[in-house]
């Protein structure tokens, strides 16, 4: 019996030690916004985390070898589904990460799955991704709509402000932004006043700003990202939004956002993230990496950055536990399976719809006065636990779950 | 409260204004477009890439320079100006007697390099530029909160524009460069220095650009994108209004932007389209535009 136990024991010490050793090459490519409202909380600053994840997981796998390409989808579903089945057909690439952009994220999905390859997605926010529409093939590691909706909604409401009027992004994201968001308003005894969905890539936003303030509600959400929720929220100060008693609640809002306002109009908006490169120690030490490899003086890494650089970690770990990459749905069936530490988000568990589990935070934006440098933009209000954070398995609607 | 078509009068009114506020950086754009075409027969698509150049510059200036938003209304124009006479110089000169489509292919080059390289350095999010201290703030005038400085817009906007007319359309200067564009040999036999007009006039136009731009800087988000956002729309605006019509470019400049506000209530979801709808009827019933010349 011992003898047995001993030789079990070896041959499975072999086994570990054959797989270890294989060589294993490995193509990764970030899809992303490279120019356009988005390019600053994705585009090149995903590319470098995608590198600094390479460089970090082939030091620690010498018998590894990753590569990372890049491409620009311009927000257009066509040009990403393109890409991404070239990607696959002609270039061999395994995995494809970052994909902002919910329409472009949704139809890039349909394309991993029948391929079979894998999607880690950092960018994209629909929580439709892990629910009607999630696939076997696709992970969503950062944030979705449910919980910005659950974090930054629920908080406001709590505090007073419980009556809203939505300004709204008028595609996928948008629209799921805004139904999770008042979802939670409501739930929580909160009333919506009304909406308006103004087209994305909007410069003027005073007139949808007008309407906002005749509905008298007391927070005006905006469902919307990147250049659009700076361009409302600019301008909402202008048309003294906040000055008549009215609140901002940016739903998504970036680091490289609030850079990009300014403290002066940005202070006091409330929203949830899960990564701010000034949390610890080891987010500050992952940021000045980061800020060599992307060599761009002044920027700051957003929380899809660091869910890039994390979220490929997660799947080249999975894809060596594996042992290859040429079935994407079992190396994203392994990664359901592991847990995952970094120093980024801590520790991240990948449910069975494809949802990455971690902690998110709800900060504030600091006043002027309380900054002590250009980069120190946020005080954390709370944190949501990893449980809490995300949107309960059973009510996303997703196939996987009990299928 | 009295109605229209269901939205209150009040709001109505509000959204008018509105529209008009943003029909003001329409047609300053789009008569630096019709000077420039009217006057050179160039379609200058580097047209917004030139007005981003110009809030990129009032940007510069202030946190480099330490120079308002005051100084910068006048600098920042001269500046990137120079810049469109360099272009003028080195590349457009050439291709007066090719085919439009020369300009427009190298004015769109231009475009998309200007935006590559300062996509580069300054990267997509945007760069805070705040109100002048003494613009800001406003008044409500019953049925909207009006902020000062988009009356300055307004106001700015039309002495500008009307300036510009004036100028070519009323004074010697506008004649010798009429006159100039009609028959330059003619021109010339009189001792008119007929290129350095034409220069001067390609600065000018570059310059209203630039000017837009430094307008624009406190209330859009300065962004190495912010040109090639509005240029598309600006160039419909050309097209109804009648391509090198000054008039034209200001009053339907103007026009749209109440039009495309008053979708913007009515129909939200098509307000950055309800622009091309009226191009595409215009052409149709009168291809040369509201105001174009026949022939």
């Amino acid at each position: 019996m011992k003898r047995t136990f001993i030789l079990a024991a070896f041959a499975a010490l072999l086994a570990c030690g054959t797989a270890q050793a294989q060589q294993l090459d490995v193509k990764v490519g970030v899809l992303t916004d490279m120019a356009s409202l988005y390019a600053d909380d994705t585009g090149q600053g995903a590319v470098a985390a995608a590198n600094l994840a390479a460089q970090d997981f082939m030091k620690s796998h010498p018998k590894v070898k990753v590569e990372i390409v890049s491409a620009d989808h311009q927000n257009k579903p066509d040009v990403g589904t393109g890409i991404a089945k070239q990607w696959i057909d002609v270039d061999h690439v395994d995995m494809i990460t970052g994909v902002p952009t919910s329409s472009v994220a949704l139809a890039v999905m349909q394309v991993v799955k029948e391929k079979n390859k894998a999607l880690i997605d950092s960018g994209a926010g629909s929580s439709d991704i892990t629910g009607s529409k999630c696939n076997a093939n696709t992970v969503h590691w950062t944030y979705d709509t449910w919980m910005l909706a659950n974090g930054t909604g629920k908080a406001i409401v709590k505090n007073g402000g419980d009556t809203w009027f939505f300004i709204t992004a008028d595609y996928a994201f948008g629209h799921a932004l805004e139904r999770d968001t008042s979802a939670v308003v409501e739930k929580n005894g909160g009333k919506v006043l009304g909406k308006v969905r103004a087209p994305i890539n909007t410069s003027d936003f005073s007139s949808f700003l007008l309407q906002a303030q005749a509905s008298k509600a007391k927070i005006i959400g905006l469902a919307n990202a990147g250049g659009d929720t700076i361009n409302a929220i600019k301008q909402g100060a202008e048309f003294g939004i906040v000055a008549g008693g009215q609140k901002f609640a940016g739903l998504l809002i970036f680091a490289p956002d609030i850079k990009a306002l300014g403290l002066k109009a940005a202070q006091g908006l409330m929203f949830t993230e899960t990564f701010y490169w000034d949390m610890n120690d080891g987010t500050r030490a992952w940021t000045k990496r980061w800020d060599k490899e992307r060599n761009a003086p002044g920027k700051l890494p957003s929380m899809n950055h660091a869910g890039v650089y994390a979220g490929t970690l997660a799947y080249l770990e999975a894809a060596v536990a594996v042992g290859s990459t040429k079935d994407g749905k079992a190396v994203v069936d392994k990664m359901k399976t592991m847990t995952f530490k970094d120093p980024l988000f801590g520790t991240t568990t990948v449910r069975v719809d494809g949802r990455g589990i971690h902690p998110a935070y709800l900060f504030e934006v600091k006043k002027p006065e309380e900054s002590k440098g250009p980069g120190d933009l946020y005080k954390l209000r709370a944190t949501i636990p990893a449980e809490e954070a995300f949107r309960p398995l059973k009510d996303g609607g997703c196939p996987l779950v009990n299928g | 409260m009295t109605t229209i078509f269901g939205v209150p009068a009040m709001a109505l009114f509000g959204q008018l204004l509105i529209g008009l506020i943003n029909g003001s950086f329409y047609a300053l754009l789009s008569l630096g477009l019709a000077v420039i075409f009217g006057m050179l027969n160039i379609i200058n698509f580097a047209h917004g890439a030139l007005y981003m150049l110009g809030a990129v510059t009032a940007y510069l200036l202030l946190n480099y320079l330490g120079i308002g938003y005051w100084p910068s209304l006048i600098i920042a124009p001269v500046v990137v100006g120079c810049i469109g006479i360099v272009i003028e110089r080195a590349f457009l000169q050439w291709l007066y007697k090719l085919d439009h489509l020369y300009g427009l292919l190298l004015t769109f080059g231009l475009a998309l390099i200007i935006e590559g390289v300062s996509r580069h350095y300054l990267g997509t999010a945007g760069l805070p530029y705040s109100l002048p201290q003494s613009l800001a703030g406003g008044h409500n005038l019953g049925f909207m909160f009006l902020p000062n400085y988009r009356a300055w817009v307004i106001v700015a906007s039309l002495i500008v524009c009307l300036g510009t007319w004036f100028m070519i359309e009323r004074t010697r200067l506008g004649a010798y460069l009429r006159a100039a564009t009609e028959n330059p040999q003619l021109v010339r036999a009189f001792g008119i220095n007929v290129p350095r007009m034409i220069t001067l006039t390609y600065g000018f136009g570059v310059a209203l650009a630039a000017f837009g731009g430094v307008m624009a800087a406190p209330i859009y988000n300065v962004s190495p994108n912010m040109g090639s956002e509005l240029i598309i729309v600006v160039f419909a605006v050309v097209v109804i209004g009648g391509m090198g019509s000054i008039l034209g470019a200001i009053i339907t400049g103007f026009g749209l932007g109440v039009i495309e506000g008053l979708t913007k209530v009515f129909f939200p979801e098509a307000s950055n389209t309800v622009i091309f709808v009226i191009m595409a009827i215009v052409l149709l019933v009168r291809p040369t535009g509201l105001f174009g010349r026949r022939g």
